[in-house]
Parts: structure tokens; sequence; C-alpha cells
């Protein structure tokens, strides 16, 4: 309903006409503020009552369950099988069921948790305005596509499939299909356009539609699709293997029903629900009343660097749970690196499911016991003008503010609590380090996408042991970083490195993150083609530690320009002479000819010449505990396996070996050890003569610094004459200047002062 | 009643002081921020996350940018241990990370037993050993530490 403004001058007849009159002719059907800021549960209906009252036996309902979920696991493989991108290939998909009413009450076990979490968004959508309207319905074999983010999604290189499941002319579930499809027509190739500046850069926007009529896809739409995006063939074959999977899917639902019953299956879905919420309640119980507070900062717009902050305060009473945005930076109106709220809410769940709470049922119930708080035009609830293409900036920082939060909630629980269900670890690395490409293949075909080695963040350190290298994605912990020789025969890129672990790039701490690995790629029989990457933290380390433990380091993008690798191959005669490995090729430059660049690791599409080197890490998951208390056999076995240098077994762990034996010399290192626990004590201020000398009114004048200070009341935008101060409950969006712009009136400048 | 809160943090209830797990220093009081109680250093930041990449060729070197950031290590003033570290822009104000209402805690802790060290949580299952192969089953006990 629209409420008009002025209405409240009018009579209740008048008012009544006009409101009918407007909700008649609705002009647009926009993402819609009730849906999209509602991250609760329907309420039960009257048919879902009936048939939990029919069936209360768990026993039953949780066979039931097992069905569902072995029918959700076969369609996840369907997709995973026969998928065309290589997001569905390595594992970034998801098939789920809802109810009714579009709750998202079971995923597939491998799936991804964001992708189903925010298709219940656009299937309350369409439930909402095309059930009823007469031009377009909800039937009996009818399929709804979608990708837009502000209708529910993660960004728009995801396209989602959603089908009806009736019985007997009921609508009694919908089941769906999502893949991180890649390109989608937008600015820049691939499908996350770092460039876009609006929400009309970003490429194909969906709203929810129908594209599937009885069971077929309707040619003329799916057309239009493939002629609004690269890869036309990409675009048509997964369009298929997602209704399939819903197909097979719907086929299991319906078997289930025939077997059990309906009712069996509708109490099943809403009791799933409703049975995980009240249990994230009894957990939230468990924990201290009180307030945990977080704050990191994105270092770059992925145009500019700037400071971005994050602010997180996660506030406990009795079984509720706060997670307080305020004070997190501004949208940027102009930048691709905004979120809007209910995907921002989303992307947090993954955070608990994933570290915190992975024994609980992967359902809209863990969502629904949480409240949140934000500012209105923030990068974490932007507007829907904002472009949100790269939100994945963003949203990742909630899931490190899971893990960095709900540990000092729950380490202290005592053993049987629910709470305690698994290990305490620190934050997982949070950058999406993968190249994305795009241009014309070997094959003569035109395409765009990104590599599977976004699915290799290293995992943050656990109370106990290390983290696993390059484990998986922070948002999907079965995801695979997949077969590089398998793109290598479809794509004109050649890898130079395959998944070098990288000495010294660690979350150190008693016990270090997992390390991620090096990427080094190049061009090769192309007459077209390019890169750009999206990560942060090349300034600002970007995922923290826990208790003492150290972030990962910081990580540039390095490239070697004007100069063809395979030249000099053929030059050198030996490819083996190649030093293989970032640091000795950009310390030592063999490649005389060759331009040797770093820069902040936010690069946008740019052309790549045959042999010219782009390279990028995959980053380390965070540090947990202090470093002295790392047990030195374990340095000695990370020194074996080339993870760290000696210089960082001394100069970080403080410990005393022979470096030829690797034999540690324990009393020499208990004394070096001793000595650096003196040396901080000696170096450490008292906390009120340091804040007295270290804290300042705001940031410093030149840093483009975004967001709260001190006050999360009181956001900072900008820097220098530029900067402005804002009320929190009042952000104005900022645009930012084209940097182009800005060099070219430094430049301008500069020529003027040269010619006096 | 003692309460742990973190690796190297605990509450004493009873006397409302945060304690050192270390070496049993009293830190601060139990309603204060506990870095309060603790020594505080500015770190420089590439002595921990060293700069790889040649610092006279390249502005990007795998080295955080000290302008931007910097690590505030906390010490505990008894031990010398690393309690906590904090990456924040240059003069940003410290975090007051942890902030318990200390009588909701007394009163959650009342009928529960005392802790008085973390035993970790509950670990993945393991996959199941080839039992038939001796060699494999010996490397699968050896895995589980």
């Amino acid at each position: 309903m629209n409420v008009m403004p002025g209405i409240a001058t009018l009579s209740v007849g008048e008012r009544k006409l006009l409101q009918d009159f407007v909700d008649e002719h609705q002009l647009f059907y926009g993402p819609d503020p009730a849906i999209m800021r509602n991250h609760k549960l329907e309420p039960r209906t009257a048919a879902e009552d009936a048939a939990m009252k029919k069936h209360d036996d768990p026993h039953l309902l949780n066979q039931v369950r097992g069905r569902v979920i072995s029918a959700l696991s076969e369609s996840f493989r369907m997709v995973e099988q026969m998928g065309a991108a290589p997001g569905a290939k390595w594992g970034d998909l998801v098939t789920a069921i809802f109810s009714a009413s579009g709750d998202l009450s079971e995923i597939s076990p491998a799936g991804i948790v964001t992708f189903a979490g925010v298709c219940q968004y656009p299937i309350k959508f369409v439930n909402k305005y095309w059930t009823h309207d007469p031009t377009v319905g909800v039937r009996h074999g009818d399929g709804f596509i979608h990708n837009d983010s502000r209708y529910g999604g993660i960004h728009n290189t995801d396209q989602s499939m959603m089908m009806p499941v009736f019985h007997e002319g009921e609508l009694v579930c919908w089941v769906s299909s999502t893949i991180h499809e890649g390109e989608n027509g937008a600015i820049e190739p691939g499908g996350m356009p770092a460039k876009a500046e609006s929400r009309f850069d970003e490429g194909l926007k969906m709203s929810p539609f129908r594209i599937v009529e009885d069971f077929q896809v309707k040619r003329d739409i799916l057309t239009f699709l493939q002629n609004s995006v690269r890869d036309p063939k990409l675009q048509f074959e997964d369009l298929k293997v997602k209704l399939h999977a819903c197909l097979r899917l719907m086929d299991r639902v319906r078997a289930v029903i025939a077997e059990f019953g309906k009712d069996a299956l509708v109490a099943y879905l809403r009791r799933n629900l409703e049975d995980t919420e009240a249990e994230v309640h009894r957990r939230i119980a468990e924990l201290p009343d009180g307030t945990v507070r977080f704050n990191t900062w994105i270092d770059s717009t992925l145009r500019e660097p700037a400071l971005l902050k994050v602010a997180c305060a996660a506030r406990v009473k009795g079984d509720r749970m706060t997670m307080d945005f305020r004070g997190t930076s501004p949208q940027l109106s102009n930048r691709s690196v905004n979120a809007v709220m209910g995907s921002t809410k989303v992307c947090f769940l993954t955070g608990v499911l994933q570290n915190i709470w992975p024994d609980l049922p992967h359902n809209q119930g863990v969502l629904a016991a949480f409240d949140f708080e934000s500012d209105a035009n923030s990068l974490l609830d932007a507007n829907n003008d904002a472009p949100c293409a790269m939100s994945l900036l963003p949203m990742f920082r909630t899931i490190t503010v899971a893990t960095v939060s709900f540990p000092k909630f729950i380490y202290g629980l005592p053993d049987g609590a629910k709470a305690r269900a698994t290990v305490t670890l620190a934050a997982q690395y949070n950058q999406p380090a993968t190249f994305v490409y795009g241009g014309l293949t070997q094959h003569m075909e035109v395409t765009g996408n990104f590599c599977a080695d976004i699915n290799g963040n290293g995992q943050g350190a656990r109370e106990n042991r290390d983290g696993e290298h390059g484990v998986s994605p922070l948002f999907g912990f079965m995801c695979d970083t997949g077969e590089y020789e398998l793109a290598e025969e479809e794509l004109p890129m050649v890898r130079l490195i395959a998944q070098h672990l990288a000495t010294d790039r660690v979350g150190w701490g008693k016990y270090r993150g997992g390390l991620g690995y090096e990427q080094m790629v190049t061009a090769r029989g192309t007459s077209m083609w390019g890169f750009m990457t999206g990560q942060s933290g090349s300034w600002f380390c970007s995922a923290p530690g826990l208790f003492g433990g150290y972030s990962c380091p910081a990580y540039p993008i390095a490239k070697v320009k004007d100069a063809n690798v395979f030249d000099w191959f053929k030059e050198k005669g030996n490819a083996a002479r190649f030093p293989y490995d970032i640091v000795e090729l950009m310390n030592e430059r063999p490649i005389e000819s060759g331009r040797y660049v770093t820069a902040d690791a936010g690069m946008t599409f740019e052309m790549v010449q045959e042999g010219e080197i782009y390279m990028i890490c995959q980053g380390a998951g965070g540090g947990y505990g202090d470093v002295l208390e790392r047990d030195p056999a374990a340095v000695m076995k990370d020194l074996s396996e080339d993870l760290i240098s000696h210089e960082s077994a001394r100069d970080i762990y403080h410990v005393v070996y022979d470096r030829r034996t690797l034999i540690v010399d324990a009393a020499g290192t208990r004394a070096a050890r001793d000595a650096e626990r003196a040396a901080r004590k000696a170096r450490g201020k008292p906390y009120a003569d340091f804040v007295r000398d270290w804290v300042t009114e705001a940031p410093a004048e030149d840093l483009p610094y975004f967001g709260s200070w001190g006050d999360t009341g009181r956001i900072i935008a900008g820097s220098g004459k530029t900067r402005q101060v804002m009320d929190a409950g009042a952000i104005q969006p900022v645009f930012m200047p084209d940097p182009r712009e800005l060099r070219i009136a430094a430049l301008e400048a500069r020529v003027a002062e040269l010619e006096g | 009643m003692k309460v742990l809160v973190t690796e190297y943090l605990r509450l004493d209830l009873a006397a409302e002081k945060w304690e050192c797990r270390r070496c049993d220093h009293e830190i601060a009081g139990a309603r204060e921020n506990y870095k309060t109680g603790l020594l505080i250093h500015d770190r420089e930041p590439s002595e921990i996350h060293k700069p790889m990449l040649d610092p006279k060729r390249y502005g990007f070197t795998f080295a955080p940018n000290p302008r931007w950031c910097r690590i505030l290590e906390y010490y505990c003033p008894s031990c010398g241990t690393l309690v906590e570290t904090e990456y924040t822009v240059p003069g940003h104000p410290p975090t007051h990370d942890i902030e318990f209402d200390i009588d909701a805690l007394k009163a959650q802790w009342a009928n529960r037993k005392p802790v008085v060290e973390r035993t970790p949580g509950k670990d993945l299952p393991r996959p199941e050993g080839h039992h038939h192969h001796h060699h494999h089953h010996h490397d699968h006990e050896a895995a589980k530490g």
C-alpha cells in the first residue's frame, strides 16, 4: 500500500477513494521495504497451524526432513555437475525450499547460505504482487527468475530460479536454485563491476518475473536476457540447469507429499523454522548480558583509496541479541561497494552458521532470532539508488564481525552450553581474492567471469590448532578452488604459479591462520582480453586476529607490464629459470624490458597484452593468541614447510634454534621470550597516558575517512576542505569525485606551474 | 566465582576484578574497561607485517600503510602477555570491546559450576579410517594428535 503525503487532511471517504485508486494504479512495483527490511518469519498461517496440530510427532517430521535434505543434496549435485558458470562448477550455488509464505526452511547441505537466505525476498515479492495480478498470476509449472539485489540478492551476478509447488491447487511451498553466474552485461565483464557508478552500470536488473511457463523456458524472454549479456551460451545453459534442478526437487517434494501427506510437509517446513528460532534464543540466553564492540576499516572504494569504517556493537540482553552497525561509513552513491540491509543481514547469518553455530539447521529461523540496527544511507544499509555490484566488501565484514564478537561472549561458557557448538576461531580471510576476466577467447567466443581462486580464503586460527590453508571462501565452507587446467582449456589465460603458498604472509599467533596462495596469471592466444580484481586490504589489514593474535598482512596487486613472458621463455630457452614467486619476480626484475608496478588490489578492468603478468595473493586467516606462546616445534614445522622465514621465526616468534638442523634451543628460546616480555613491559604505556597522547579529535586532515570516530552518532566523510560531518540519523549519501578528473586537475595545475 | 572471558582474561565476580589468566594479576575493576589496566604500545605495523617488496621501489609491499593502520598491542603489566591486538586508524579512540553486565553475570553464574580451564569446543568429527589397511589406520591415529 502506498501512503500519500497530506492524506490526513482528507475526509475518511475521500481518503478511502484516494487510497483505493493509488493501490489499483501502482506506477511501479519497486523493491518493497515491507519485504526487504523484514527478516523475521512470516506469521504462522491457518494451514500451517492445522498441519502442525495434525502432525506433532517429531520423529515423523524428522523423517520428512531427512527426505527433503536428501532431495536438496541431489539437486545441488545436479547443478554442480551440469552448471556452466565457474561458480556452479566449484560449489558457489545452492538449492533450497521455502514455506508457502516464502520463509527459507532448509538449504542443500553444501550450499551457500546467503544465496538461499536472500531468495526469500523475491519469493515474498511474487507472493505479494504477482499472485493476484491478472496479468501475471502464479501457477503450477511456473518458474520465476531474479537477480537484482534490491529485490533480495547479494549482487547482480547471482541468478535465482524460483518455482511454486502446488498440491491439489494449493500452494504448499517454493523451491529455488541459485548460481553465481558471473557475466551479466555490466559495464565491466564478469558480473562484479567495481567501476559501476550507478545501478544502471550493473548490467541485468531482473526484478522477479516469470520465465518458465508450464515447465518450459519462454524463448522470447530468454532471448532478451541472452541479448543483454556477453555470454549468451552461459545464460541459456545455466537457466536450464537451474530449472531442471528445481524440477527434480519438486518431484522429490511431491513424492514426500504422496508418502506422508501434504500436511506433514507443511508442518515440517514451519516447525523447522520455529524450532530453530527458539533454539537460537536459548543459545543467546546462555551468553553474558552486555556489549562486544568491534571496528574495522575497508581501505578502498575499488576506485580510490579510502578508509571506510564498519562499526559493530553486538548487544545481548536475556535471549535477545542485537547487531548494531551504527557508526558505519556513509553510502557512496557512485561507487559499487554499497550493500542493502536485506543482504547485509543474510551475510551476517552466514558468519554465524559457518563459524559459530554450524550445527544449526541452515534456515531463516536463525536470522529471525536476531535484531539489527543501522544508519539509513550507510554502506551496509544503502538506499536503492546506490550501486552494490561489489557489496561483498562491506558484507563480508559482517562475517568477520561474527567471528570477532561471538567468541568474546561464548569463550567462558560451561562445557555443556549449547552455544559452545564448535571451537573458537579467528576471522577467515575476507576478500574476494581472484581475477575477474573478460574478452575474446582462443575459441573466438566472447565471455566474462571470475576464477574459482576466490574460494581459497585462508581459515582463521583456532583455539587448539592452526587454521587450514586456502580452505574455502568465507561465505561457503564447501566450495572448491577448482581445476585451473579446465579453465585454461576454455580461456586464453595461463597460470604461471599453481597455488603456491606464500611465505611469511601469515596471521601470526599462538596458533597461526591458514595461509593463502599466490596467483600469477597471463594471457595468451587472444587479441582482446582483460582483468579486474576487487580486493581491499592493501594498506589496512582486513582479517583480524583473536585474543592477541595478529591480522593477515596487507595484500597488493603486482604487475609486469610492457613485456611478454613467453618471449622471455623463448629467449632464455628454459622456462624453469623464471622466478615463480611474486616477491622474487618483483624484486629481481628478470625481464629487463618490463614495467614493474604494484597498486592496491582493487583494480578496475584493464586490457592485458599477451605475456603481461598479473599477480595477487589469496589471503591468510587471522592468528589466535600471543605469538610468544607458539610451540617452538610448530615454528620449526612452519620453517620446514617454507611458510615462514628465519627472520620471522626470530623477530615474531622469538625462537632460538639451529638454522641448519632446525633443532630448538629450549633454554635459549625461554630466555629470548622472557626478554621480549620484559621489553613489552618496558615499551607499553599505561592506558590513561597512552590515550592522552594518542587520541585525536578527528582523523588526520588528509585521510579520506568515512564513518564515525569516537561517537557513533557523528559521521565523518572525506578529507581536507571537502570533509563533511553529519548526524548518524541524517546521513546524506556521498558522491565521490572522479579520480581521473582529480588526476587531470593535478596535472594541469602542475603544467600551469611549470609554464609559469 | 571466576568466569573465563578470553584466552588471557577472566572475571572474578566476587572481587569484581578483571584478572590475567597467565599470572593472576588484577587488571582492573570488573565494571571498567579491562584495557584501562593493561599497558599499550602503538606498534609500527611493518614490524609485524614486513614489507616483502622493495619499499624503495614500490608503494604497496604487503606491509600496511603506517599512516592508515596501526596495531595497538595490549600487554599484561605483570607478565607481559599480549592480551589483545587492535588494528586501528592513527588517533582513533581505543575500542571498549568487552562490556558485560556484571550483576546479570553473577545471577547467570549463581547456578553454574565454576570453569577453571577451558576445554576446547567440540571439534568436527573426523572421517573413519580404513581399518583393513593397517598403515592407513596408523596415519589416522597420528592425525588425531
